[in-house]
């Protein structure tokens, strides 16, 4: 900047306020989330746990992914930009209202969550799971985030864009697009809608989104954070600025790719699995391109790193994101797959990145900025380093049982005996092998918790010690314009005068116009199936659908059978796409803590369903699963059974024009026929029931392949 | 899977929007120094007290 030009220097001030309330909620919210993962990770050892029907597994699951993902990594990422981008661009945010409203709003979106998903309201989509209207208010609020940020940008008074601003641009604009992408559904109620894709279809872009959203919200903030906040921790430049803008362009261009590894094996098309394995290979690269910049960086700089906490965290969590970048693209290898997915591994992966990567980044960061904004040193070295060694001992507690409760489930579920059949038919025996591997799972978390409590300890006392300084004063020469634009012209001239970027521009906007018209009908149109037995679900069996996925059973099981000869002699004929036209949403499921249940249809009689939700013990002994006896009791609520329907009608499943007129009437006529099929194992039990739905729904489950032609007429009438 | 097709095109509008970012980036000088930016970001300017 010639000085000549501009002499003054101008006076400003940076908000530490909105940074030190996100630095709160994330600790807040941390310690929540993480209690409620110890909680579901104890209910795995001692299902007794499972103590209400709003707490069992597979309702609190959710809310610990969601809390941890959204709430802790969330409010982290959101502390470490608005801290960093006021820095890098030499200017306070755009608007405080703004960042008021972007804090705010984020919380009650997490409150939302809160007060929604123990109460089975969920979409059932993996990190996803917030129904509608909550999807709105967290559009909404990332588009007052994006404004804020372009805002900032637009009124910097530093010409160059630092690399981690890159990266949180990048994070705006594609989590924005993924949201709503994946978040396509049709409302049958304020706190009921159905995924507008079905099958193969909806589980390609919940992975899609799923994938991405690993991608774009725990790895691009956290590498523009790195960028940041490791250089400035350590006092030292970047390794290479060079690496660090080939590494930003290679990643978020390839990364967006790799979805499918998430769905090998299964229904997907092979060429879509192979697309992703690909691109989950070549992803590699740019991450380590990352990694190895990040922990250059403190070359020369170890001495350093052994007296400071604050650059100790940041050590293990490049260290633990270089593992991760490793070991995904190895996970997304089919063979390695075949033994993984499904499995603890998976759940050790990602605790591997949560954990380490995530979570011991944004402790560095914490320890870092809450001292500078009180203006005051740390309250106790000896308790961050406590932190630090307790928090690393969790990790390895967390993640080594974990990978060995991978290895013996896999090894277990493919193991045959020389006579060719399978050692252990009973799958139960293959989880009860786990629980002592789960209990040590269960310590590791305990010890990283304590480890962040002790850190909320440690920070609290530090800002108590310190005084805050709300409004850093700052200065900085003005942005020197170089092509100067008429003061008052109109925005849109300058579009005007760039034919060809208008053209872009409006063809970009035909393009959105032409997508949201079309996608519907599309979609609609490809749900004609493929297997002529496949039929839309009764009324019944949808309401228990809904059961199925108000509880959450996809967090447990599968309902796809992959092609491998263990599988088809354990649960039956493999999965197929033409199977899953209706299921709007697919519920394939990501991990197998129970047996896959998509040929569970008519493999056992209605009656042991009904023995097996009063209590599993009674049919499987040392069962780990929650009793689910409320749905014994709870009367099926059918008054949303029409609105049902009609909305699956328009999202293209084939259910007669006027069926709403008989569909209450088939329901009841159906379930009375369960009901007295019991009555015959002296079960009593009325026809009014959930279970009744439920029991419908499991015994419908993938057996529609196996009609004959006959009982398909049979069906029909 | 036609929704494949949906999910390729939303990919590139995506891809694409990062690599005009991209030209735009290298257009305007943004990379043309490699070097001081990184050192940059190491200086704080902190402001001498007058009168806060």
């Amino acid at each position: 900047m010639s000085s000549t030009m501009n002499d003054h220097l101008e006076r400003f001030s940076y908000d530490n306020i909105i940074v030190r309330n996100f630095i709160a909620a994330t600790v807040i919210f941390g310690v929540i989330g993480m209690l409620v993962g110890l909680t579901i990770a104890l209910q795995l050892v001692f299902p007794i746990l499972n103590f209400a029907d709003f707490a069992t597994f597979g309702r609190l699951r959710p809310l610990h992914t969601n809390a941890v993902i959204f709430a802790f990594a969330g409010n982290g990422i959101f502390a470490g930009m608005y801290y960093s981008f006021q820095r890098l661009c030499k200017t306070r945010m755009y608007s405080d209202t703004l960042s008021k409203i972007n804090f705010w709003g984020w919380q009650l979106i997490i409150l939302s969550a809160v007060a929604t998903l123990p109460l089975g309201i969920t979409t059932s989509k993996e990190y996803a799971e917030l129904e509608w209207p909550i999807d709105i208010a967290i559009t909404l609020i990332w588009v007052v985030f994006g404004w804020n940020m372009f805002g900032t940008i637009l009124k910097r008074r530093e010409k160059h864009l630092y690399v981690a601003i890159w990266f949180y641009i990048a994070t705006f604009v594609t989590v924005a697009v993924l949201h709503i992408v994946n978040s396509f559904e049709i409302p049958v109620s304020l706190f009921k809608s159905y995924s507008w894709y079905a099958g193969v279809q909806d589980a390609l872009v919940q992975w899609w989104y799923g994938h991405n959203a690993v991608a774009f919200f725990l790895t691009t903030p956290f590498l523009g954070l790195m960028y940041y906040f490791v250089p400035k921790a350590a006092n030292r430049p970047v390794y290479s600025y060079k690496l660090s803008i080939i590494h930003f362009w290679a990643l978020i261009f390839i990364y967006i790719w790799a979805g499918p590894h998430h769905l090998l094996y299964t229904s997907l098309p092979d060429w879509a699995q192979s697309l992703g394995v690909v691109f989950s290979i070549m992803v590699l690269a740019p991450s380590w391109g990352g990694m190895l910049n990040g922990l250059l960086t403190l070359r020369g700089a170890w001495d350093k790193v052994r007296e400071d906490p604050v650059l100790k965290f940041m050590v293990v969590a490049i260290t633990a994101y270089g593992m991760v970048t490793f070991e995904g693209p190895m996970l997304s290898l089919k063979n390695v797959n075949a033994i993984a997915h499904f499995t603890d591994w998976v759940v050790a992966h990602v605790h591997m990145g949560g954990l380490g990567w995530n979570g011991f980044l944004l402790f560095g960061i914490f320890y870092y900025l809450i001292p500078k904004m009180y203006d005051t040193k740390l309250y106790s070295l000896k308790l961050a380093n406590f932190h630090f060694w307790i928090g690393s001992m969790g990790i390895l507690f967390y993640a080594l049982p974990m990978y060995w409760a991978g290895f013996v489930q896999s090894a277990m579920w493919k193991e045959f005996t020389i006579d060719g059949v399978l050692a252990y038919p009973n799958f139960l025996e293959t989880v009860t092998q786990l629980k002592y591997m789960y209990f040590l799972r269960a310590v590791g978390g305990l010890l990283y918790i304590i480890g962040t409590i002790v850190m909320a300890y440690n920070l609290i006392k530090t800002a108590l010690a310190g005084k805050f300084i709300a409004n850093e004063a700052a200065e900085a020469h003005a942005l020197t314009q170089e092509n100067s634009v008429h003061s008052g012209e109109h925005w849109h001239r300058w579009i005007e005068r760039r034919p060809i970027q208008m053209l872009v521009f409006s063809l970009i906007v035909i393009l959105i116009g032409g997508l949201v018209e079309m996608i519907p009908t599309f979609l609609v149109k490809s749900n004609i199936p493929t297997i002529s037995s496949v039929k839309p679900y009764t009324p019944l069996e949808l309401e228990g659908r809904d059961l199925y996925i108000r509880e959450g059973c996809n967090n447990c099981h599968s309902q796809m059978v992959r092609p491998f000869r263990s599988e088809k002699v354990r649960y039956g004929e493999y999965s197929k796409a033409g199977e899953f036209v209706y299921d709007h949403p697919f519920l394939w499921g990501s991990k197998r803590t129970g047996p896959d249940l998509h040929r569970i249809g008519g493999k056992y009689p209605d009656s042991w369903h009904y023995n097996h939700m009063l209590d599993p013990e009674l049919t499987s002994a040392n069962s780990i699963m929650p009793a689910y006896a409320f749905l014994l009791e709870n009367k099926l609520d059918i008054s949303k059974t029409v609105n049902k329907i009609s909305a699956m009608r328009t999202i293209g499943v084939p259910y007669p024009e006027g069926y709403e007129a008989m569909a209450t009437n088939d329901l009841k006529k159906q379930a009375d026929a369960i009901a007295a099929n019991m009555l015959k194992d002296n079960i009593h039990v009325t026809s009014d029931k959930e279970i009744i739905a439920l029991i419908a729904y499991l015994q419908r489950l993938g057996t529609d392949i196996k009609a004959k032609p006959d009982t398909l007429i049979q069906k029909e009438q | 899977m036609s929704v494949i097709y949906i999910l390729i095109t939303i990919s590139m509008l995506v891809a694409g929007s990062f690599l005009a970012a991209f030209f735009w980036a290298v257009k305007s000088g943004q990379y043309d120094d490699d070097q001081t930016p990184a050192i940059r970001i190491l200086f704080e300017d902190k402001v001498k007290n007058e009168n806060e």
